[in-house]
């Protein structure tokens, strides 16, 4: 019996070999290249890149772009998912494509079509003057707004999904329980909806903060390379400057950074989960 | 009921109808530039022309990409669905400590930066010596798809009943031959779904292939960005409209046999 089981635990080493060798084993290789200046083994690429102001403001911007990033989607998804659950047949249908579809066009092909909107003659401006919203074209293209508009778009179903899959499953008697026993709606809200829909919002905001944090086609093609983020910064200093070091230094930030969100929203979603 | 429940619920209402516009925003963009006559991308089209769709034909180079990422695409998404079947398995089944830490290790690759993952994959290739670039590319998807399908079929097994495989192994099958008669015709839904989102993730992926790349293995990714950057016409929306068709029909194939609310589980 004991050993049926073991060889059943053992199904698990071929893929556990392959991502330790193709992907755990190089991403260590790549932290302790970031260790390595031109002048022996330190921190020295590091002090380097943090003493730079221009680095700090990108990594900065790259900070708060995928923070708004995913505010705007968890703003836009939270009540979508509501919405959702109590959606049946063809509403239920729209939704689903809706989120559904988009992940078959490229995000290649999506940027671009975000960056024909924001042009200053693009369909977006004709749109705001035509309803009266604006007197003239208004500079969007190659601006941080845009940015977190087209990227929320692109992220948006990976927010939508985790949190129609608890509210689907959220018992709707319970507010109403709860309302019986003379809750107000804020009350109700604050201590029984949002409580019992919070693991959904942890899983996808960690899941779109982490694509966004990281994201660099959308970057490229709707603000450009005035406008740098971590990602380009990697791009650049391995595609075009050859500086090896540097590059490795900032991926080996954004990977922490990255690591950070995983574990910390893992801690969250078991304390969440602990507490019900 | 109360008025603010109402209020609440169409304020829902709303915004999820506001969301679903937005979400659909860049296909119809894309489909309506397909088919303008200018050369240029301008919205609403000029003049309506199937002229970027001829044109398709003899871009060079497309064709090449096209079949390079359906092939990276294909068996990256079979060789994960073996792994991912293996590893789930184990975790569903298995008597071992650290069965959350395997779970997370597999489906991790999903969260890390896809650049990063790309460089690291960059220097250890060479540093081992692999200069083939279809190797290189195959080895990197994998590591893309595998947390897809990983994270499809943990979800999926943690509600199979394996009770019905011990029950043919009893009958006299042996063990591989009970998963592939058993288990894997019951959770056919979820192999469909993760291998569906694993596909996709393949064909769509830029930051990885990028640093894997060589002249002659381009993807579509990142033939379509190289166009873009050296001649934006609308031949690319075209295109981009020929694969949105495709989705659609495997969406319909899809929502006619698993359903599409089980799809997205």
């Amino acid at each position: 019996m004991i050993a049926r089981l073991d060889r059943i635990s053992l199904l698990a080493v071929p893929a556990l070999v392959f991502l330790a060798a193709i992907y755990a084993l190089p991403l260590m290789m790549l932290l302790a290249k970031s260790f390595q200046g031109p002048e022996g083994t330190g921190i020295s690429a590091y002090i380097e890149f943090f003493s730079d102001p221009y680095n700090l403001n990108v990594l900065w911007r790259t900070i708060r772009v995928a923070l708004l990033t995913t505010l705007l989607a968890l703003l836009i998804a939270y009540p979508t998912a509501f919405a959702m659950a109590r959606a049946n047949g063809i509403w239920l249908t729209v939704f689903l494509v809706a989120l559904v579809l988009p992940m078959s066009l490229g995000v290649v092909v999506k940027a671009f079509a975000w960056s024909i909107l924001f042009r200053a003659n693009g369909a977006l401006n004709e749109f705001m003057q035509w309803i009266g919203l604006t007197s003239g074209p208004i500079r969007m293209m190659f601006t941080e707004t845009a940015l977190v508009v087209g990227a929320a778009n692109v992220f948006l179903p990976f927010m939508v999904l985790p949190i129609y899959a608890v509210v689907r499953q959220l018992n709707a008697s319970l507010p109403d329980a709860a309302a019986s026993l003379g809750a107000t709606p804020l009350f109700r809200f604050t201590h029984v909806t949002l409580p019992l829909t919070l693991p959904g919002v942890v899983a996808g905001a960690a899941f779109v903060f982490s694509l966004s944090i990281s994201m660099y086609v959308i970057p490229s093609l709707i603000v450009g390379e005035r406008q740098q983020t971590m990602s380009m910064l990697i791009a650049r200093s391995f595609l075009y400057l050859r500086d090896e070091t540097l590059g490795s230094t900032i991926s080996a930030i954004l990977l922490a950074i990255a690591v950070a969100v995983v574990l910390f929203s893992s801690w969250l979603a078991g304390r969440l989960g602990a507490r019900q | 009921m109360t008025r603010t429940d109402e209020i609440f619920r169409a304020i829902s209402w709303v915004i999820g109808i506001g969301c679903v516009i937005f979400l659909m925003l860049p296909i119809v963009i894309t489909v309506a530039a397909s088919f303008t006559s200018s050369p240029v991308y301008t919205l609403p089209p000029p003049d309506w022309s199937l002229r970027w769709y001829k044109s398709l034909a003899h871009k060079s180079g497309l064709l090449d990409a096209v079949m390079i990422s359906v092939n990276l695409a294909l068996v990256s998404t079979v060789i994960s669905l073996v792994l991912g079947t293996m590893a789930a398995i184990a975790v569903a089944r298995g008597r071992f400590h650290g069965k959350q830490a395997v779970a997370t290790f597999v489906v991790s690759p999903l969260m890390m930066p896809g650049l990063v993952v790309g460089v690291a994959l960059l220097q250890f290739f060479r540093e081992i010596g692999l200069r083939d670039a279809y190797w290189s590319l195959l080895l990197g998807h994998i590591v893309i798809t595998l947390p897809f399908v990983m994270r499809t079929l943990l979800a999926a097994m943690g509600s199979f009943d394996f009770s019905m495989v011990d029950a043919a192994r009893t009958l006299g099958l042996s063990y591989p031959k009970a998963i592939a008669k058993v288990l894997i015709p019951n959770l056919a839904p979820a192999y469909l779904t993760g291998g569906l989102f694993a596909f996709l993730a393949s064909m769509d992926n830029y930051p990885i292939s990028i640093f894997l790349t060589d002249a002659r293995n381009k993807t579509l990714p990142i033939k379509m960005l190289q166009y873009l950057e050296e001649q934006p016409d609308p031949s690319l929306a075209a295109m981009s409209s020929g694969l949105i068709l495709l989705a659609v029909i495997v969406l319909l194939i899809g929502a006619r046999t698993v359903g599409l609310n089980k799809m997205i589980q």
